[in-house]
């Protein structure tokens, strides 16, 4: 067993899958021969050859497009769109076709499409490059939505959801690419989409999050009685785990990067309201990012909740 | 320093069959008499499928409903050249496509009807489920062209879409990328001249529309659109080069929409009626029957024995259609995700006890 970041464990991951399957097949915007921006795809081109590892135009939609009707012929193509901020120019196939193929042909045709994509903050780059829209996507039923928060997720997970017959919107958080190790296995690894899991056992509060607030939530939690739940599929998302929690915490708190403002806190929240009000003693408390356009790099830290943060709506929550 | 052409290009146009039913004899494609007199069959079927759609439109049985009358030999010449083993990536108004590759017709009027059944493929056939985002399936049919290279089968892609369609970002992003790759997909543009009331010249500036082909380093060629053979024949070179390895192909068929553009449109608001009569000239199914004539394969005994086999034909579609059961409340989960969710269920469960639905 290896101990390895983010990056090589998802480089790990897609170079099983090319060699399991014929019919995974890359593609993407410098994903061959350069090995992708951030290095995720390195030494696969030159492993399976430029018909399995596409290097494509500069171009989203089509990227996202093409994948679709590889995907309708049977294939199970994972593209990558460089940074979250970019699928922007590609969300009409995303929404309106990824997503519904299934239902508009009747359960005749699947979309075993993976987009892989970076998002999130933390790492000063140019403008949309740092975006977490990922409760948009939410909004979007027949996508998942995948986010792993550390490497041995992030293989598991992404080796899932190249094997679901849905689509897959699958975010990695830069931030994490390589800044935390840890041992991650050759072969499969027991994930299930739609689960989320107990990240640290705790007793006296519930604090959820996923994706890059995972690590600092591990950090917030460390000192409190604090239950942290990694998500994992933000959609379909694992209510019960949630709900199980809370209702033996009896306080909630929910934590992410992206704008609080219709952000996924919300439906966790609401869910939460719905069904286990009766359980909470404290006022649920989200941390989130503002409600602003991400900034610049200069002044992204004022934006992106930090581990003190969280420990503070725990304090705070803890105090009912 | 030198200012000089590096580069220079034509654009071509094919006809073969004229207005008065003559045909260049150097130009005729490899048919036989059976061919031909099949070609009018599926044409003349098409329209009166597309007529009676607009009847039951206005009779309140059938939805909005985007009549396909002119571009009957657009859509019928060029899926006769299609094999059942190509895949079909259609916009929404391609009747005369669905007509000639044998798609059923009462699930054609099951689909206008508002009931997502319609859009189950038979199994021989290979067709993508009905676009209605313009031009977003471009891409598709590249990708799925892509893929069956890949695998080796020895098959291509069809694309259809109309004028409005080619000034949408996927027009560009797909047939760029189908060229990079030398996908085996054939690109049949339906210019019918008009996106609802937006004119072909208020489209692009472009002379044609062929000649976007230029740009993507792809063939592309004009056809006389309500011509059948031209259509026929253009997309016929096309296939073979595709599946041939020779990469992908643009044909612009120039035809005309004769109707309005859907059942909810009014296109006496915005054009000239003047230009509509002068393309009822043009009728493609008129020039058939007079070439068919001419050859003797065709007479008005056959004419009104034909229509009338037709008329009991789109009878027994239209009561099969309206026979079919209504779907259930389970269908509009059913296909979001592989499985459903537990929040689905409840859903379901909650729309049956509010609805008190049995059928559910």
């Amino acid at each position: 067993m290896a101990e390895m970041n983010m990056v090589q464990a998802i480089n790990l991951a897609l170079r099983e899958e090319l060699e399991r399957d014929p019919d995974v097949v890359l593609l993407g915007e410098d994903v061959g021969r350069d090995g992708g921006v951030f290095r995720l795809t390195e030494g696969l081109y030159e492993a399976f050859g430029e018909e399995r590892v596409i290097d494509t135009p500069l171009s989203e939609s089509a990227i996202i497009g093409v994948a679709i009707g590889m995907a309708a012929y049977g294939l199970k193509p994972v593209a990558e769109i460089q940074f979250l901020g970019f699928t922007y120019g590609a969300i009409e196939q995303l929404f309106s076709h990824a997503a519904r193929l299934r239902s508009r042909s009747r359960g005749q045709l699947h979309c075993p499409l993976v987009v892989r994509t970076p998002y999130g903050g933390g790492v000063k780059a140019p403008e949309l490059h740092e975006e977490s829209s990922e409760a948009m996507f939410c909004h979007m039923p027949g996508l998942k939505v995948v986010v792993p928060g550390s490497p041995w997720y992030a293989k598991a997970l992404l080796q899932a959801s190249i094997r679901t017959p849905d689509p897959v919107l699958f975010l990695e958080p830069t931030r994490l690419y390589r800044l935390l190790r840890e041992d991650v296995p050759a072969g499969d690894l027991p994930v299930e989409l739609g689960k989320a899991r107990i990240a640290r056992p705790g007793d006296s509060v519930t604090v959820v999050a996923w994706g890059s607030m995972l690590e600092k939530s591990l950090r917030a939690a460390a000192g409190f009685d604090a239950e942290v739940i990694d998500l994992m599929t933000l959609n379909p998302f694992d209510a019960e785990t949630i709900l199980a929690s809370v209702r033996r915490t009896g306080r909630l708190v929910v934590v992410h990067e992206a704008a609080q403002t219709g952000g996924f806190g919300a439906e966790i929240a609401a869910t939460v309201a719905e069904d286990a009000i009766l359980s909470l003693k404290a006022p649920i408390r989200r941390v989130t990012g503002c409600d602003v356009i991400p900034p610049l790099p200069l002044l992204e830290d004022y934006n992106v909740p930090t581990a003190k943060q969280i420990a503070g709506a725990i304090a705070e929550v803890l105090a009912f | 320093m030198s200012k000089k052409i590096i580069a220079s290009f034509t654009v071509s146009r094919l006809e073969i069959l004229d207005e008065q039913g003559r045909t260049d004899a150097e130009l005729m494609p490899d048919l036989t008499d059976d061919d031909l007199v099949r070609l009018y069959e599926l044409m003349l079927l098409t329209r009166q499928f597309d007529q009676r759609a607009l009847h039951l439109q206005r009779e309140g049985r059938l939805g909005t409903y985007p009549s396909v009358l002119g571009q009957e030999a657009s859509q019928v010449g060029s899926a006769y050249a299609l094999q059942n083993s190509d895949w079909l990536f259609p916009a929404f108004r391609e009747l005369g496509v669905f007509v000639t590759l044998g798609y059923p017709l009462a699930e054609i009027y099951q689909y206008w009807n508002g009931d997502e059944r319609g859009l189950l493929c038979p199994e021989q056939l290979n067709i993508f489920p009905i676009c209605i985002a313009v031009g977003t399936h471009i891409p598709h049919a590249v990708g799925a062209a892509m893929a069956a290279r890949y695998r080796g089968d020895p098959i291509a892609t069809a694309c259809y879409f109309g004028d409005g369609g080619t000034s949408k970002g996927d027009f560009h992003e797909g047939l760029n990328m189908a060229g990079v790759f030398q996908a085996p997909v054939v690109f049949i543009i339906q210019n019918n001249q008009w996106a609802i009331s937006i004119s072909r010249n208020h489209q692009t500036a472009a002379e044609t529309l062929a000649q976007k082909a230029i740009a993507y380093g792809i063939p592309g060629i004009q056809v006389d659109g309500n011509d059948v053979l031209a259509v026929y024949q253009a997309t016929r070179e096309a296939l073979q080069r595709a599946r041939s390895g020779g990469g992908p192909s643009l044909i612009e068929c120039e035809t005309y929409r004769m109707a309005d553009h859907t059942t909810a449109d009014d296109a006496a608001r915005y054009r000239d009626p003047e230009e509509v009569q002068r393309w009822q000239r043009r009728d493609p199914l008129l020039r058939m029957r007079r070439f068919l004539a001419d050859r003797g394969l065709w007479d008005d005994a056959r004419q009104q024995q034909l229509e009338t086999e037709i008329d009991a034909r789109l009878d027994r579609a239209v009561a099969r259609e309206e026979a079919t059961p209504p779907a259930r409340a389970r269908d509009i989960f059913a296909y979001t995700w592989t499985e459903m969710t537990p929040r689905q269920k409840r859903q379901l469960q909650q729309l049956r006890d509010l609805r008190e639905l049995d059928h559910g």
